[in-house]
């Protein structure tokens, strides 16, 4: 990947007494897939609307190519963004919409004839380019709206749930759609959402953020089976989220267990928590042979694999298998050491 | 036998509300001077009406206002609903509680309210005085015509036209303005067709000096009925009706305009 | 952005200061004060031209305006719901071209329709000719209290069919349906389901028919011949030709208490319909 090309530090946004970001800092680099990843009200989208220049950062420096970004009002930024809800403008055509932006830039009328047809063959709508913008479903009016912000040819573009109006399966169609088009176009997409499936399908990075705070940035597997803190455990995929201590490295140990794991370097006793991922849990039919006994206590039928809540005599715990275990059947549980991920102890959920 | 009752209601509702203008309009073609008697055909009455002054000097002043009056608050109106749409709520129902002032109260009492600010104010009563007036009974309906178009609208569409390179006044003339225009078009007919059919105002406000047509009419039919009124009433529901049928041709919601 | 564009309405907002607010403040200051309206230093606080109210002669008038826009509102409610129902009822094809017919008299300025009154309903207008013609004896109507609830009704029907009708057409016809799969008959129906459905345009459309009729000065003035003088009427003599502003502005005072307070009992009747829905539930 390439040189660095938007750089965040300590990026303040306050609403009144409510901090919506909170001094983070973030550094985006050339042509890379990113995604802001968080419930909402985390500060995501506030973050793109001050790169895209919508609102002024009350503290902080956005710097672009090295270039500081903060004084320059949006209309001269050289980037592009992707409405929630699309933001189209009714009152003209396909055409009109996506030839704004060339139209405000004094672009030759053959060349804006020529590099909308462009436009609107990447996004596969050709022949509407006469057509009301009202007039189109969702997924094609999502269509315009990203050509109209691609045509521009900006360095980066900024999308803001961008999916988030469309049913289930376009949604799937659209997301392989767009990252087909970044790969393509060749620029730096900043994608909010809220949808973490989508940010691990379609992400070179992903930021999640909470309350204002970067919580935790890196490649979805990173993400996905290192999450560095109880809130992006819990807030990617499912998962075990378990209090324990470390009494010596190697070893975490909760309720009436001890386990390996492969974390090192915490103090003598230090309160933890460990995540472990529903299909790393291994059943196994004999009691005795299982790490942790346990009853099973329902069992729901998930398409590829079942999921299973197993009750110990503590706590509950929830298993994806692919062979099901009928209810009320004792059985054993076993988990590998590099399936437990150990996380510094964070605030109780 | 329900669906005869249906329509003889209807017949009988509709010969309610048509019979006195139809009265109206045929006897305005009357020889006879007496309103009960058909005295044969003549178009004497509009003859008399083209000639006088009178009559057209207050067609002067009633289309004068009406255009005058609308082109002022459709602006006046728009530019203020731009403004309001960006208020906090507070501010933005003070505003507007304000703004529905003169279309709830009684129109004499918005009348007589004007005419005392301006006789206190030593402004004499005249053209200026009941353009004014038209004015502020008219940017009420011109807000209340554009605003829901504006909260309709997208709320990041002026982002978007600056994110693609469009200054702020560019995005307001090209994408907000052209975005809300059915607003200010039936904001503005309605100003127009309030500012031709005011009478209650007119008449506190225009004094002795500026009559406009109904005020005309109201001085005339005082003092009994004239074949006169008869021809201009004729030709004043002739011209509304025309107007009011190209209006809704062109509108998709003539309904809105109708009322 | 927001915050440039809030600068936008403040021109606005100070031109509904002088040309709303400070005009109904005079209105409200003449009415509690007496002297020369010429002269500001004669001025001094008085309830005069209240007490001056209260005198039989104008409390009547104010009585007869209340009973009048009262009466006129019930006959265009009893009238005008029926052809609110008629016009909701027809067929998509010709609903329209039945509105619309209904609407046009409406685009007619309401002196003139007021006028064409008076050449019928007069003395020796063409009703009159027509009755002596076939031998009944004379309608003696104009001027007169008649004759000006005759206008009213005329020039306001449509007020109170529109919102009516407007109600009555966005009724889910799957709910009439739906009652009538229950077991329902057409008037339980109609008692049950479309006339409480129908309240909240019933409601505006009284609104609308009482306020223009309390307040106006023209039909009593054409039709009523000064016989039957209305809050509106005195009004405008108090101000055009007695000169007394201060009588004339406690009297728009008045006349504004009076519709507030009916608009008031209106919405309560509004927003009690309403609940009463909402418990039925």
């Amino acid at each position: 990947m390439g040189k660095n090309l938007i750089e965040l530090k300590n990026l303040t946004k306050r609403y009144g007494d409510m901090t919506a970001v909170d001094s983070i800092n973030l550094t985006i680099k050339e042509n890379e897939f990113v995604t802001l990843l968080g419930p909402s009200g985390c500060g995501k989208t506030t973050t793109l609307r001050m790169i895209g220049g919508f609102e002024d950062p009350d503290e902080g420096q956005i710097l672009f190519e090295g270039k500081l970004l903060n004084p320059i009002p949006a209309y001269k930024r050289n980037i592009n963004t992707v409405f929630q809800r699309y933001a189209l403008f009714t009152h003209m055509n396909v055409f009109e919409n996506i030839a704004f932006g060339l139209r405000i830039k004094k672009i030759p009328k053959n060349e804006i004839e020529r590099r909308v047809k462009r436009m609107l063959k990447l996004v596969d709508l050709e022949g509407f380019e006469k057509r009301n913008v009202d007039s189109l479903s969702g997924g094609q009016q999502q269509r315009v709206a990203i050509a109209r912000a691609l045509v521009n040819e900006p360095k980066v573009l900024l999308l803001d749930e961008p999916l988030g109006a469309l049913d289930l399966k376009l949604r799937k169609e659209m997301q392989i759609e767009l990252l087909d088009m970044q790969r393509s176009v060749g620029i730096t997409f900043i994608y909010v959402t809220h949808d973490q499936e989508e940010a691990l399908t379609m992400s070179d990075t992903v930021v999640v953020m909470n309350k204002g705070l970067i919580q935790q940035v890196g490649t979805p597997q990173d993400i996905y089976n290192e999450p560095l803190n109880r809130f992006v455990a819990d807030f990617i995929g499912e998962s075990n989220i378990i209090e324990a201590i470390m009494p010596e490295d190697y070893k975490v140990a909760f309720d009436d267990v001890v386990l390996d794991c492969v974390d090192k370097g915490f103090a003598k006793n230090e309160p933890v928590d460990i995540v472990i991922r529903p299909e790393d849990i291994r059943i196994v039919t004999n009691p005795d042979d299982g790490m942790i006994k346990g009853t099973v206590k329902s069992v729901i039928f998930k398409g590829v694999h079942y999921e299973m809540i197993i009750e110990s005599d503590i706590r509950e715990y929830m298993v994806h298998r692919t062979m099901m275990f009928p209810v009320g059947s004792y059985v054993g549980m076993n988990i590998q050491p590099c399936d437990i991920q150990v996380m510094k102890r964070g605030e109780p959920l | 036998m329900s669906r005869a009752i249906k329509r003889i209601y209807m017949g009988i509702i509709f010969l309610f509300l048509y019979a006195p203008i139809i009265v109206l309009i045929v006897f305005s073609f009357n020889k006879s001077k007496s309103r009960g008697q058909w005295g044969g055909f003549t178009l004497s009455w509009y003859a008399e009406l083209f000639k006088s002054r009178q009559i057209r000097e207050a067609l002067y002043y009633t289309l004068l206002v009406a255009v005058l009056s609308t082109l002022i608050s459709t602006v006046v109106g728009t530019i203020a609903a731009l403004g309001i749409n960006n208020m906090g709520k507070f501010s933005r129902t003070v505003i507007l509680n304000m703004n529905n002032l003169p279309v709830l109260n009684p129109d004499i009492v918005t009348g007589v309210a004007l005419m005392t600010l301006f006789i206190s104010v030593k402004l004499e009563l005249g053209f200026l005085t009941m353009l004014i007036a038209h004015i502020v009974f008219s940017i009420p309906y011109v807000i209340l015509a554009v605003l829901p178009k504006l909260r309709q609208m997208n709320k990041h569409i002026a982002e978007a036209a600056m994110d693609l390179g469009a200054t702020p006044s560019y995005a307001l003339r090209k994408v907000i303005i052209p975005e809300i225009s059915p607003g200010i078009i039936s904001g503005a007919l309605m100003a127009f067709t309030l500012s031709i059919d005011d009478f209650v105002i007119s008449f506190f406000t225009a004094g002795t000096s500026a009559t406009n047509l109904s005020i005309l009419v109201y001085s005339m039919a005082k003092r009994g009925v004239k074949p006169t009124i008869n021809a201009l009433s004729t030709l004043m529901f002739l011209t509304v009706l025309i107007l009011m049928l190209i209006i809704n041709k062109k509108s998709d919601k003539g309904e809105e305009i109708l009322l | 952005m927001k915050k440039n564009l809030r600068v936008l309405s403040y021109p606005y907002t100070v031109w509904m200061a002088i040309f709303i607010v400070v005009p109904l403040f005079l209105i409200l200051f003449y009415s509690l004060t007496k002297g020369d309206i010429h002269n500001i230093s004669s001025l001094e606080f008085s309830l005069e031209s209240y007490k001056k109210v209260l005198e039989p002669l104008y409390l009547k008038v104010i009585r007869d305006s209340f009973l009048l826009a009262l009466v006129s509102t019930m006959i265009c409610l009893v009238l005008g719901y029926p052809v609110a129902l008629i016009i909701a009822n027809t067929d998509h094809k010709y609903r329209n071209l039945l509105l619309m017919l209904f609407l046009v008299p409406m685009w007619m300025n309401f002196l003139l329709r007021t006028y064409a009154w008076m050449s019928l309903l007069s003395p020796n207008g063409l009703i009159n000719r027509f009755l002596t013609m076939i031998g009944l004896p004379r309608l003696e109507i104009m001027p007169g209290k008649v004759a000006v609830l005759l206008g009213m009704v005329y020039n306001f029907l449509p007020f109170m069919v529109l919102p009516i009708y407007t109600v009555l057409s966005k009724i889910d016809k799957h709910v009439l349906e739906a009652s009538s799969d229950l077991g329902g008959n057409r008037l339980v129906t109609f008692m049950k389901i479309i006339l409480p459905l129908s309240i909240p345009g019933v409601v505006s459309g009284i609104t609308m028919v009482f306020l223009p009729a309390v307040s106006t000065f023209v039909i009593s003035g054409l039709l009523g011949g000064g016989k039957t003088p209305l809050i509106g009427d005195l009004i405008e003599q108090q101000f055009l030709f007695s000169r007394n502003w201060h009588f004339g502005s406690s009297l728009s005072i008045i006349l504004m208490v009076m519709i507030l307070i009916s608009m008031a009992v209106m919405s309560r009747i509004d927003k009690n319909n309403q609940d009463e829905g909402g418990k039925a539930k």
